[in-house]
């Protein structure tokens, strides 16, 4: 009958497929536009300051601004003769610190949304508690640090675990917030229809709530996923770690003047990474939220 | 026994605003109850009270010999609103196995009755898709056959077509008296159409507004099975006629004007 009337288009799978492809490479050249508009305006920026002396914001000589080849290069370099390229080291570094960072992001995340879920469940705890969870954050984390690796350490954690506990420090928030606002988020008439079918309380938080929530809490998991990273790296400081990016920081922070690039292309490391984790949630999420495209927050 | 019994139901909102006052009604099993009025005269509040989503200030509401409460917990009641609120995250096929989830159906008989409902509602076929994937026809489809897959004893139907463009609103005014025929239920339907409520219906409930009361009630006495045709007969019209002149006595003189200014606190 008329349901012939109202069928959803559907395109050739052909003309999909051609439209994915031009889409990705309209991305990827957006990509190495961007990049190379960022490398150019920091050579650009570098030979004009240099080149008239100004010495605002500040000074630009070899030190505040080695040349981008430079900092690229020095991944390929060998710091000591016979020893691993920088890259190598910076790898597995790297890939340390990606192991307390995706700890304590696990961690951060599963606290973070129970908490959200607790709050969203009771106003008396919500009045109670957001203050102090909000007053968590605001405490420097540079302070708590220590405090975690020294409490931690009383107990016989390993180091790198405290390291997670700092990293989920800064994962949680942005988690429960959302949670708490997504929960709250489902629409009325849902909760309705609930209500008719006598649906329980679990079986609403579970069917209805959580999925509604979802693409709130993704926002906040993409926070998350970047300060987690942070976390871990800021988290080596104070816990002596030498074998992560924060170690490699600290160790390259040392020979800065000596050595500028070095540093700078930890920092490029650290930020690939970073952006590794968060492109890891944002697939994660496209597998997971089933949404109209309209819908997606 | 009837269906539904509303004795004395009347509700205020806050002090001042009267939504509903002395409602009483009496649904008999099988009938197709239609609830007009103006804006603000309670129509949709006094739907919600016989579904206990809402409580009523007042009086008594009885369905199938027993609270609205304890009707609702034991699942009674199938709903339609006028967006269809289907889950996004879900298929149509699990939207409409949803309720049947929470009565505790086990996968196959599920499976079955999702089945059996898709054909009721001519949607054979597009259990696999996503409801933003359908047409805003469809998805109320989906939802009403949500609503009866879990053979509720009464169907409320909150102007479920009242978002659909006309021509999609008679086909569906079609189908649902035909879904209605097939699955004997009892429905009570809130609408702002005249025609929509006299082809439809067994009986016309017309309300009034400021505060909402029953001020009529239309016996349609249209030979079933209603058709396309039943739109051109005559006493179609009369009976078009004699449900608008009861609107507007029941909303005359200084009550119009009233009703033009203010809101509407029942929605």
């Amino acid at each position: 009958m008329a349901s012939s009337a109202l069928a959803i288009p559907r395109r050739s799978a052909r003309a999909t497929a051609r439209e994915h492809l031009g889409d990705l490479a309209v991305r990827a050249g957006t990509f190495v536009l961007v990049l190379a508009a960022l490398w150019a305006g920091w050579e650009a920026y570098r030979w004009l300051w240099m080149r008239e002396g100004w010495t605002r914001p500040f000074v630009v000589d070899e030190t505040t601004m080695p040349r981008i080849h430079e900092i690229v290069g020095q991944l390929f370099e060998r710091l000591q003769p016979g020893g691993p390229l920088l890259i190598e080291l910076l790898f597995d570094a790297a890939i340390f610190t990606a192991k307390e960072a995706a700890v304590g992001f696990a961690l951060g995340a599963s606290v973070g949304f129970a908490l959200g879920v607790v709050l969203a469940h009771s106003r008396l705890l919500q009045r109670g508690l957001l203050p102090y969870v909000i007053a968590s954050q605001t405490v420097p984390i540079l302070a708590v640090a220590p405090l975690v690796v020294v409490y931690l350490g009383s107990l016989n954690v390993p180091a790198w675990f405290s390291v997670s506990v700092i990293s989920a420090y800064l994962t949680f928030f942005p988690v429960t917030i959302n949670t708490l606002r997504g929960l709250h988020s489902a629409d009325a008439r849902a909760v309705e229809l609930m209500r008719s079918y006598a649906a329980g309380r679990w079986s609403l938080l579970w069917k209805v709530r959580v999925p509604a929530s979802l693409p709130y809490i993704f926002s906040a998991l993409k926070v998350s996923a970047t300060a987690s990273v942070v976390g871990a790296i800021i988290g080596e400081l104070p816990s002596s770690i030498q074998e992560g990016l924060g170690g490699a920081i600290l160790n390259f922070n040392q020979y800065y003047t000596l050595d500028p690039a070095s540093l700078w292309a930890t920092n490029i490391i650290a930020a690939l990474l970073g952006i590794t984790f968060f492109i890891a949630v944002h697939l994660a999420e496209r597998l997971v939220v089933r949404r109209a495209p309209e819908n997606v927050a | 026994m009837s269906v539904v019994e509303l004795q004395g139901v009347s509700k205020s909102f806050g002090r001042d605003v009267t939504a509903l006052e002395g409602i009483e009604l009496k649904i008999e099993q099988g009938e197709f109850i239609s609830l007009i009025g103006p804006s603000g005269c309670g129509k949709s509040t006094l739907l919600r009270i016989m579904g206990d989503l809402v409580e009523p200030s007042s009086g008594r509401v009885v369905v199938n010999g027993k609270t609205a409460r304890q009707a609702r917990i034991d699942r009674e009641y199938g709903i339609v609103f006028q967006d269809a609120v289907l889950f996004d995250w879900r298929t149509v096929l699990r939207n409409i196995s949803l309720p049947l989830e929470l009565s505790g159906w086990d996968r196959r008989r599920r499976k079955g009755r999702v089945r059996e409902m898709l054909e009721l509602v001519e949607l054979t076929g597009f259990g696999d898709h996503y409801p933003w994937q359908l047409s805003g026809g469809m998805q109320q489809r989906v939802s009403i056959a949500r609503a009866l897959s879990f053979d509720p004893a009464l169907l409320l139907m909150d102007e479920p077509f009242g978002a659909l463009d006309e021509m999609t609103r008679e086909r569906l005014n079609l189908e649902l008296l035909q879904i209605w025929a097939r699955s004997a239920s009892t429905i009570v339907f809130v609408t702002h159409s005249i025609a929509e409520a006299v082809f439809l219906s067994t009986r016309v409930v017309v309300m009034s507004a400021r505060p909402g009361r029953i001020s009529d009630v239309v016996s349609i006495d249209l030979p079933q099975p209603r058709t396309g045709l039943t739109r051109e007969d005559p006493h179609f019209f009369e009976l078009v006629t004699e449900v608008r002149e009861a609107l507007h006595l029941g909303s005359d003189g200084e009550r119009g004007t009233a009703q033009a200014s203010a809101g509407d606190p029942a929605v």
